[in-house]
C-alpha cells in the first residue's frame, strides 16, 4: 500500500521526528545563522544521523545500506522540513547516493558508498549555471587529454558546495549548450588544484556556493558513467531530488501551518479569539484542502521511485510544482496570520518563509514543473 | 491477497461471459435504469445486464445477501469495480436508494425496514428521492420546518422539500421532518420514509440555467404516513442525516471521475479546438491552466485513492473531508476551462449549429454551478474542516 504507511514506516518518521525536534530544531539553524557558522550544519550530528542510518536509507545492503527504499528516506526528509534542519542529508543523503547508485561502476559503488553510509564521505551536485534550473545548460567543459580529462568553466547554486568532500560536477564533453546530449558527471575533490570556491549567504540560512574550475585536472577513473552519456541518468537523480525536496516541504509547509493554527487557537482580538473569524477560518480550511492532496502526491511520487520508475518523471514534476504552490501559500498566509509578530525575526516562522523560497527554486520552480509536466502529456 | 487475486479472476470470466458487449461502454443519461414503478430499460440488453447482475447482488455488491446484496467484503467490491471499469461495463442500477438511504437503514434501520426496503431497491423495484432542503432552509439546514405531528397512530406532514431530485420520477422519498417544535433545532429532527403515492404529495419540476428540471420541489399537504416509517429513534434524525450528507458528499467528489455525459475531457477538447506550436499549446494562459487543472485532478485522484487505502487499513485521516469541497471546485474549473478552449464553440445553446458534445459541454457547465450549492455549499464545506479538522474555535 503505497498511500498508507506501513509499521516499520511509520516508526522511522516518529524517530526522526523526535530526533530532529531535540537535537536540530528550528533554534539549532538560528544558532547557526548568528555565528555565522563556517561549515552551515553540526558535522558531529551528522554523524549521528549516519549511525541513525540516514544517509544509507536507499543503499543496498552490500555497500552498508539499509535497503529501506526511498519512501523512507523521503518520511525523513520530510520530517526534516518540519525542523529545518541543517544537514547533507539531502546533497549526500538524496542526491549524491543516488548519483553514485544509478551511474557509478562497481568499484566506484565499493569505494564511495561505504564512506558515505557512515558519513566519512559527503558530496555536491555541481549542476546550475544560470540563475533559473536549466539542466541541460552546460557550459562547463570536460576535455579529453593524453591521460584523463581537463575541467573548465563555473557553476552556482551548488548545494553544500563549500562543504562537501567532492563536488559531482555535470560537464559538457560533447553538444550544443543546451543539448542533453554529450553530458558527463566526473568526481572531483573539493581541494583539487584550481577549484574555487565562494560560498552564498542565502535567505535560508543553508548551504549553498558559487564554483570556478580552472584547468582541474580530472583522472579517467573519476568519470561516473559513460563519457556523453550521462543525461538521462543525471534526469533520474534530479527526479528523486525533486520528490525528496517536494516531501520537505510538506514538512515544511505542515509545520508552519501547524503553528499558524495553533496561534489562530490563542489571539485575542476585538474580544474574541481570532480562530472564530470565519474569514481566517476558511483560508485555513483551504490550506487544510491543498495539503491533503499534497500529502497523496508525496507519497505517491516516493513509492513511484522504487515501484514504477517509468513514472517517474512525470509524477517528479506533478509534486515539485504543486508542493512549491503549497509551500509559498502556507508560508505567505503563516506570516500573514500572524500579523505583526509574523514579519518580526524573533518568531520562527520567518524562517519556513525563508526556506520555503529557496527550495521552490531548487531542481525547478513551478513555472519549470508545470512546462515538463504539460510536455510529457503531449500539449 | 492470493484468495482476492482468485476472486479477481473469477470476476474477469463472469464479467466477459456476462456482461452484454451494448453494455461497455459509458450510460448517457438516457440510457441509465433508474428502476421504479415507471422505470424502463434503454433496450434489452440492459434489461438482461441488471437482471444477471442482480442475481448475483451486484446491484449492491457489498449489502448482505440476506437484502439482495452480494455479502463481498470492501476489497472484494473494489476488484469488482475495478474489473467492471477494465471493460467499461454500465452500473446496471443507478438509486439513491443503494447510495444514500441503504447504508442509512443498514445501520439504523430495524429487521422489518431492512426486509422490506432493500430488497426493493437492490431489486429496482422502488426509486427513491432525498427531502432535506426546503425554501427557507438552505444552508442552515437544521432549520428545517417540515412538520409531522404525532396523531397517534400515524404521523400528519406538512411541508415542502426543495432540490428533490428527480422527485417526479420517484416513488418513495426519504424526509428529514420536524417532530418535537419546542427543543433546540437539531434535537427535534426525525428521518421518516415516505409513499409518494400517498394522498396529499405533489411535485413541481423546476427548471435550471441549464435548462434542465431534474431537481423539483415536493410539497406535503395533510400527508397521513404510518408510524413504522419512523427509522430511528424519535427527535434522532439529525444524526443519520449528517451520516448520509458524508455519503452525499464523497458520491458529489467523485462525480466528475465518471460524467457520463458526451462532454469531452479537457486534453483532449484542446487538440481539437486549439493551435498547437512544436507539439505546445500556442496559448500560453491556457495551456497553464490546463496544466494546473490536470495536476489538481491527478492529486484528487490519488486522495481518492488514498481514502479506500486508508479505508481497508483502518486508518483515520482528514482526506476524506475535503474531498466534496475538492472535487466540486475542481468541476467547476473544468467546466470553465473548457468553455474557453472551444470559445463561442463552446457557447451554443441548442441546434444544428453546434455537436451534441459541444452543447453537453455548456450545459454541463451551467449545472457544474450548482455542484458547490448542493449538499452542502463550499463554504459550509469549509465551516466543516474548520470545525472538525483543523478544530478553530466557532464563534
Amino acid at each position: 500500500m503505497a498511500l498508507v504507511l506501513n509499521e516499520e514506516q511509520r516508526l522511522l518518521q516518529d524517530t526522526a521526528r523526535e530526533f530532529l525536534q531535540q537535537r536540530a530544531p528550528v533554534e539549532a539553524l538560528r544558532k547557526l545563522r548568528d555565528s555565522r557558522d563556517a561549515t552551515g550544519y553540526d558535522p558531529s550530528l551528522w554523524r549521528e544521523m549516519c549511525e541513525l542510518g540516514w544517509a544509507s536509507i536507499i543503499l543496498p545492503e552490500a555497500y552498508g545500506g539499509l535497503e529501506f527504499g526511498f519512501a523512507g528516506l523521503g518520511l525523513v526528509v520530510e520530517e526534516s522540513g518540519r525542523t529545518l534542519s541543517a544537514s547533507p542529508l539531502f546533497a549526500t543523503g538524496v542526491l549524491g547516493a543516488s548519483a553514485i547508485l544509478l551511474a557509478g561502476n562497481e568499484t566506484q559503488k565499493e569505494t564511495l558508498l561505504p564512506q558515505l553510509a557512515v558519513g566519512e564521505l559527503t558530496l555536491a551536485l555541481a549542476l546550475e549555471e544560470h540563475h533559473h534550473h536549466r539542466p541541460t545548460h552546460v557550459e562547463t567543459r570536460l576535455a579529453a587529454e593524453a591521460d584523463g580529462y581537463t575541467l573548465n568553466g563555473e557553476k552556482c547554486f551548488v548545494l553544500d558546495g563549500h562543504s562537501a568532500d567532492q563536488l559531482l560536477v555535470v560537464a559538457r564533453s560533447s553538444g550544443e549548450p543546451d543539448s542533453s546530449n554529450g553530458l558527463t558527471l566526473v568526481l572531483v575533490p573539493r581541494d583539487s588544484a584550481g577549484v574555487r570556491c565562494t560560498r552564498t549567504v542565502m535567505a535560508d540560512s543553508r548551504n549553498a556556493a558559487n564554483l570556478q574550475f580552472d584547468q582541474v585536472r580530472v583522472p579517467a577513473e573519476a568519470v561516473l558513467g559513460r563519457v556523453g552519456e550521462a543525461g538521462p541518468l543525471l534526469e533520474q537523480v534530479l527526479d528523486r531530488g525533486r520528490i525528496a525536496m517536494a516531501a520537505e516541504m510538506l514538512g515544511l509547509a505542515k509545520e508552519s501551518f501547524a503553528r499558524t493554527v495553533a496561534y489562530l487557537k490563542e489571539r485575542e482580538q476585538f474580544g474574541a479569539l481570532i480562530g472564530t473569524f470565519q474569514a481566517l477560518q476558511h483560508r485555513a480550511a483551504q490550506i487544510q484542502v491543498e495539503l491533503e492532496l499534497c500529502q497523496s502526491v508525496v507519497l505517491q511520487a516516493l513509492s513511484t521511485v522504487d515501484e514504477q520508475p517509468q513514472q517517474l518523471p512525470l509524477m517528479a514534476s506533478l509534486a515539485k510544482a504543486k508542493l512549491n504552490e503549497l509551500a509559498k501559500r502556507v508560508t505567505n498566509e503563516a506570516v500573514q496570520m500572524h500579523g505583526g509578530i509574523g514579519v518580526t525575526d524573533e518568531l520562527e516562522i520567518g524562517f519556513f518563509l525563508k526556506r520555503a523560497r529557496v527550495a521552490m527554486q531548487i531542481l525547478g520552480d513551478t513555472g519549470y514543473h508545470k512546462d515538463r509536466y504539460a510536455r510529457l502529456c503531449g500539449y | 491477497m492470493e484468495q482476492l487475486e482468485t476472486f479477481r479472476t473469477e470476476v474477469r470470466q463472469w464479467l466477459q461471459d456476462n456482461c452484454p458487449e451494448s453494455q461497455r461502454s459509458p450510460a448517457l443519461p438516457e440510457e441509465q435504469y433508474w428502476g421504479g414503478r415507471s422505470g424502463s430499460f434503454a433496450g434489452e440488453d440492459a434489461r438482461l445486464w441488471f437482471e444477471r447482475m442482480h442475481a448475483r447482488g451486484w446491484t449492491a455488491p457489498e449489502w448482505p445477501e440476506a437484502y439482495g446484496g452480494g455479502g463481498l467484503n470492501p476489497q472484494q467490491a473494489r476488484v469488482l469495480k475495478e474489473e467492471m471499469k477494465r471493460i467499461n461495463a454500465r452500473t446496471p442500477l443507478y438509486s439513491l436508494g443503494i447510495w444514500m438511504l441503504g447504508p442509512a437503514l443498514l445501520e439504523y434501520g430495524n429487521e422489518e425496514q431492512k426486509l422490506r426496503h432493500l430488497k426493493a431497491i437492490t431489486g429496482g423495484e422502488i426509486r427513491w428521492c432525498q427531502g432535506y432542503s426546503e425554501p427557507g432552509s438552505g444552508s442552515d439546514l437544521a432549520s428545517l420546518q417540515t412538520r409531522a405531528e404525532d396523531m397517534g397512530d400515524h404521523y400528519l406532514v406538512n411541508g415542502s422539500k426543495i432540490w428533490t431530485t428527480n422527485a417526479d420520477k420517484s416513488d418513495w422519498i426519504f424526509c428529514l421532518v420536524r417532530t418535537d417544535p419546542g427543543a433546540k433545532k437539531q434535537e427535534g429532527i426525525s428521518f421518516l420514509l415516505i409513499d409518494m403515492a400517498t394522498e396529499g404529495v405533489s411535485v413541481t419540476p423546476i427548471e435550471l440555467i441549464s435548462g434542465e428540471s431534474e431537481f423539483c420541489q415536493t410539497f406535503f399537504d395533510n400527508v397521513r404516513v404510518p408510524k413504522e416509517n419512523l427509522v430511528g429513534e424519535l427527535n434522532k434524525g439529525w444524526s443519520i442525516a449528517k451520516a448520509l450528507l458524508v455519503h452525499e458528499r464523497k458520491l458529489m467528489s467523485e462525480m466528475g471521475s465518471e460524467s457520463p455525459r458526451l462532454q469531452v475531457p479537457p486534453t483532449a477538447a484542446a487538440r481539437d479546438y486549439l493551435d498547437f506550436v512544436d507539439g505546445k499549446i500556442a496559448d500560453a494562459q491556457l495551456r497553464s491552466d490546463l496544466v494546473d487543472y490536470e495536476m489538481q485532478m491527478q492529486a484528487i485522484g490519488l486522495t481518492h485513492f488514498r481514502c479506500f487505502e486508508e479505508k481497508a487499513a483502518g486508518v483515520q485521516s482528514a482526506a476524506p473531508l475535503v474531498m466534496k469541497y475538492a472535487g466540486t471546485e475542481a468541476e467547476k474549473i473544468k467546466s470553465e476551462l473548457l468553455l474557453a478552449i472551444m470559445g463561442t464553440r463552446g457557447l451554443g445553446w441548442e441546434g444544428e449549429s453546434f455537436s451534441a458534445a459541444e452543447l453537453d459541454t455548456l450545459r454541463l457547465w451551467a449545472m457544474s454551478k450548482a455542484m458547490t450549492i448542493a449538499g452542502g455549499t463550499s463554504e459550509v464545506q469549509l465551516n466543516v474542516i474548520a470545525k472538525n479538522v483543523l478544530q478553530l474555535p466557532q464563534g
